[in-house]
This record gives structure tokens, sequence and C-alpha cells, in this order.
């Protein structure tokens, strides 16, 4: 067994059994009077205001993914890893444009789940479930990258190091459980409790690292020259094994990489489910121009990987995994008792996201699978309890998905999830503004993209794995090596171009639309807002 | 958007100035993210940052800025659009402020 540092482990355990009464607790907080809809357990009852909202959707979307894997990239590999913080920059302008229209129209008509739009837009039950289906498989990677979160913290915390599987993992069984029975009893009104401390205790430890232990390592011009000598040593294949500059060829992958991620940020479900659950259209706006306060922090991070190369961690030792450099960064330079509150940020930073992910994915499975084709007159409280059963199932889903496969790579789980949550996005952001596509068109388009996606995916081979071991590849007819996950959303896009103008031509029906115009634009206070059906109870 | 929308009389046009102004707001960030090679290259540094670094982390704020005037631009026009058209279904009610826009 390893040394185990009990000073930083107790702190660690104090939070997180602080957190832990927080999300049972969290059921109390603004409850509602009908709490079996599944609004209030899915959605919070659509209430947050502006504040809750931001902390919400700041737990949400910048997630043990950020302080793990986006800070290991840039150790592994320098400045291509620092795409994280382009792709945060365009996702909000970015989404700006069609996030209000999506928050006024499920609004009215109750929706809960992209996918519920989908369905009264195109009245299209092959292409809900094909959205849902998206969703739900692009989560659980998601989900389980956040255990590997955790289980990067037990680790240099020297527990689960030893022994059979079984109690290797046991730590991360226990951390996994509580999770599970809060989410279940409380719903989202837990993470959306949970994520004040978290994103409080991030932010604490962010700024002291950077400030920190820059100096202690002798400012930020000597930490660059060591990353500088470590990058210009040949890697395995020979040639330099990262960069403090995108060079020429890697300015195409850095640029669709920020992009389609960008692109994809809004399309997974927990970020709708976020959005969703604020209570006026104008809250979705300002939140989108004070989500940058995230961004900022995020690309501060992403310097800690270059922090940790100044400061020696894993040097010299072969293979080391690079999802431990922070962690071990934190460990290496903090006194013991910050580096109990530097864990806890990060293994708090997996909870959050982990709770609204699987929220996410239950409400997509219950309303677009369940109530869609297996029980069409199941009650509001039915749904519920679905809802929470499902919740429990894609997290038990997301823990086999961790013990399976390469921690190595998790980052790339992340991306391969983008890769396929990015060809729903033809069907709902276009279906925001128009009703031109035509509703197979969208389904074959989708298709092809996630087969194309994937198995350009599946063909790329790295140290660490022999398949999926990357997310880019040479863009067909450009020549330049690009996001496949972005190749494979033009392609979708054309795709549903062209078979929309035949369709149109063989006058294929269209499906009806329940939208009407003015749906896209309702507000808060409006009458179609106040006599919105009750979304649960909605189709 | 709302392209076959019957404009009230006093409501902005469809393409009203706000709005585009609104959407450059939301262009310029995306734009100059998106031109790496014009920021890939490591002097000036600064505080020992490489420029690729400090000129990446300066333009979350400036996005913050861009996005924010974004957000003032369209509140002001969807404000003067929802006052006209309920003066166009309420004339009964004088007096009231035709703009609406509080920013």
């Amino acid at each position: 067994m390893k040394h185990v540092d009990w000073t930083a482990m107790t702190v660690f355990l104090l939070f997180f059994a602080a957190v832990t009464v927080m999300g049972f607790l969290a059921s109390r907080w603004r409850r509602a009077d009908d709490a079996l809809h599944l609004h209030e357990w899915g959605l919070g009852g659509r209430s947050f205001g502006t504040w809750v909202t931001w902390f919400l959707l700041g737990g949400d979307l910048y997630t043990a993914y950020t302080f793990i894997a986006v800070p290991a990239a840039v150790y592994a590999t320098g400045a291509s890893g620092f795409f994280a913080v382009p792709y945060t920059i365009i996702a909000y302008p970015l989404v700006f444009l069609f996030l209000p229209r999506l928050w006024s129209v499920s609004r009215v008509h109750g929706y809960v789940t992209p996918a519920d739009f989908v369905r009264g837009r195109y009245g299209s039950r092959a292409l809900s479930v094909a959205v849902a289906l998206t969703g739900i498989l692009a989560t659980m990677p998601y989900i389980a990258l956040q255990l590997v979160g955790i289980q990067a913290v037990l680790d240099v915390l020297g527990v689960g190091g030893g022994g059979n599987w079984f109690l290797k993992d046991l730590p991360l069984f226990i951390a996994f459980g509580v999770l599970a029975a809060y989410t279940y009893s409380s719903g989202l009104r837990a993470p959306a409790l949970i994520a004040f401390v978290k994103d409080a205790l991030v932010y604490v430890v962010i700024i002291v690292a950077v400030i920190y232990i820059p100096m202690r390592l002798g400012g930020y011009g000597h930490v660059f020259d060591a990353a500088q000598q470590k990058f210009s040593q040949p890697g395995a294949n020979g040639k330099p094994s990262g960069s403090l500059v995108v060079g020429p060829s890697g300015q195409w992958a850095y640029a669709t990489l920020a992009f389609g991620s960008a692109l994809a940020l809004f399309m997974y479900p927990h970020s709708v489910t976020g959005v969703l659950a604020s209570k006026s259209r104008n809250t979705v706006r300002r939140n989108m121009a004070i989500m940058p306060a995230y961004s900022l922090m995020l690309g501060l991070l992403a310097l800690l990987g270059f922090l940790a190369i100044a400061a020696g961690v894993g040097k010299g030792v072969k293979g080391y995994n690079s999802q431990l450099a922070v962690p071990q960064l934190f460990a290496d330079m903090f006194p013991s008792w910050f580096t109990g509150v530097a864990f806890a940020a990060i293994g708090i930073g997996a909870l959050v996201p982990a709770a609204i992910m699987s929220i996410a994915a239950a409400n997509l499975f219950t309303r677009n699978v369940y109530k869609e084709f297996l029980k069409p007159d199941a009650t509001p409280a039915e749904e519920t309890r679905v809802a929470k059963i499902a919740s429990l199932l894609v997290k038990v889903g997301a823990l086999v998905f961790v013990l399976l496969m390469d921690k190595q790579v998790a980052i790339n789980f992340q991306l391969l999830g983008g890769l396929w949550i990015l060809q729903t996005a033809v069907a709902l952001v276009a279906g925001l503004f128009t009703r031109w596509f035509h509703r197979w068109a969208l389904l074959a388009g989708w298709a092809v993209g996630m087969v194309y996606g994937t198995w350009m995916a599946w063909g790329i081979s790295s140290a660490a794995t022999a398949h999926f071991g990357g997310n880019t590849t040479k863009i067909p007819g450009i020549g330049r090596t690009g996001y496949i996950g972005l190749t494979a959303f033009v392609l979708n896009l054309v795709v549903a171009v062209v078979l929309t103008l035949v369709l149109r031509a063989l006058k294929a029906p269209e499906g009806a639309d329940e939208t009407a115009r003015a749906d896209y634009r309702a507000e808060a206070g409006d009458e179609a807002v106040e006599q919105a059906p009750q979304p649960a109870a909605a189709h | 958007m709302s392209s076959s929308q019957v404009s009230a009389p006093g409501a902005p046009p469809v393409v009203s100035p706000a709005r585009v102004l609104a959407g450059l707001c939301l262009l310029v960030p995306v734009v100059v993210m998106l031109w790496v090679p014009s920021y890939s290259k490591t002097s000036p540094e600064f505080g020992g940052l490489p420029f690729f670094y400090w000129y990446q982390l300066m333009w979350v704020p400036l996005s913050a800025l861009f996005t924010g005037s974004a957000y003032l631009l369209i509140r002001r026009d969807e404000a003067a659009r929802r006052a006209a058209s309920a003066v166009a279904a309420a004339p009964v009610l004088p007096g009231r402020p035709k703009d609406g826009g509080r920013s």
C-alpha cells in the first residue's frame, strides 16, 4: 500500500460528508406543491434565477474533465491541449443565438428534453428517439469521465491502490452510491445546491494554485522554459512530444476542435437541463454573458499542466499517467490540509455534473423512450418514478464503462460523446429557426454523421489504445487534419439538405408541427407561458 | 427569425440596427478565436506567459463584454417590439411609453 496522507484525507472526507448532507436536504429547498411531477424532480420546478442558473451551469459544464483532463492534455502535449479555452470562448456567443428560442418553445409546450422539442416540431417519433438515444449514449462516457476524476484523486491520496479489483475500486463505489442516493431523492435541486460549494471551492483552489505554485517554482518564465525543454525531447515516435504553440499542421485541428466542441456543448442533455431549469428567457441570455467567468478559470487550470511539468511531476517515469499530473502537483506543492481542500474541489466537481447528467439522461429515457413507446398513458407520478430509477441505471452503466475501459483516454471518451451529440445539432438548431428540413432527411443525415464519425474514430490508434485513440484525422477534400465530429456534422448537414430537396420534390408527408411562430419568442409573464401545460402532463 | 411577423406600428423593422449590431458583437469573439495563425506564436511575452496563452486568456473577459453588449442590445430591441405590439393590441392605453426600453 502507498502512503496515505491522513490530514488531506480527513479534510477531503469532511467536505464530502458536508455536501452529502446538503444533497439530501436539498429536496426541501424551494419545495413545490406537486413534487410528483417530472419537472419538479428533473428540472427543479423551472424556477432558477440568474445566479442559481449560473452556479448550476458552471457546476454542470466545468467538470472533473476540467480539473483532470484539460491540464493533463496540456501536460502531455502543450499548446494543442489548450483548445479548451477558445472552445469555451466561442460557445457562449454561439448558443446565445438559439438557446433563448429553445427555452421559450420548451416553456410554452412543457418540453423537458431536447428530444421532446424535436418530437413536437417535426411530429416524428423516429427522429425524436434518435436524438434521445444519442443523448443517452453521449452522456454515459461523460459520466464515466467524472469517475475518472474521482479515481485520480483517490489514487494520489493513496487509497484504492492495491488488493483485488473490488477493494481497489471500493472507494469509488461508495462515492457513487452516495451520489446515486441523493440524486434519487432530491433530483435537480441536489446538484443545484451543491454547485455553490463546488464552485466556491474550485475558485479558491485555482486562484491559490496559479499564484502560489509559480512563486515556489520561480515564476512563469521559468515554468515555460522547463516545458519547452520537456517538449523538445523526442517522444515514443521520435518526434517532439509537444510544443508551446500550435504548429501550422495543427492549426486546423485546433480551430475545428474548438468550434465543433463549442457547438456540441449545448446539445448535451445535461446542458439543456440546466437551461430549461431557469425561470425566464432573459435569465438564459444573461447567463451567456456571465458564464465566461468560468472560462477564465478553465484557462488558468490549463496552465496547471505546465506547472506540473516545471515541478517535475512524473519526470523520468516511463508511461506516466498524465491524468494524475494535477492531483500529484497539488499533493507535492500544497500543505496537507490545502491538498485536502483541492481534492475535495475535484471530487465534488465530479459529483455535481455526474448528478445532473444522470438526471438529464433519465429524463430522456422517461419522456422519449418509456412514455413514447412503452407506456403512453403513464401518469406524471409514474414518469417521475421511472426517471428516478433510470438515473440509477445510467450511473451503473457509467461505472461499468469506467471499470472496463482504459483510463488514459478519458479525454477521448468525452470527445467521442461530443462527436455523437454534435450529430443532433442539425435537427435541433435548424428546427428552432425553420421547418424547411424534412424529418426523414434529418434522420438520414444524423445516421450518416453517426456512422461516419464513429468509423473514423475507430480507425485511430494511439500509444495507449488500438481504437478510438483520438478525435482528429484528415478532412476529406481539404487535406488538413481536423476534428472528426465537425467533418461528420458537415456531412450530416449536406445529406439533410439534399434529401430534403428530394423528399419535397416527391411530396413525402412532412408530419405535424405543434409549435407556432410566436412560441419561440415567448417570455416569462406572457399569456402563452402562464397558460402552458404542466410539463410532465404535456403530450 | 420573425421574418413574416406583422410589424405593429412603431415597432423596429425585422432587421433593426440593434439586431445587426448584436450579431456583430457575437461574431467577433468567434472569428478572433478561430483565426489560429494570428496568435500561434510565443512573443511578445507577458509576465513570463508566451503570447499564445495570455492572448487567449485576455479574450475570455473581452468575449464576455461582447456577449454582454449583445444582451443589452437585444433586450432593448425586444422591449421596444413588445411595447409596440402592446400599443397596437390595446390602443385604449394612452400614456404608455412606446419604446419601453429600460436599459
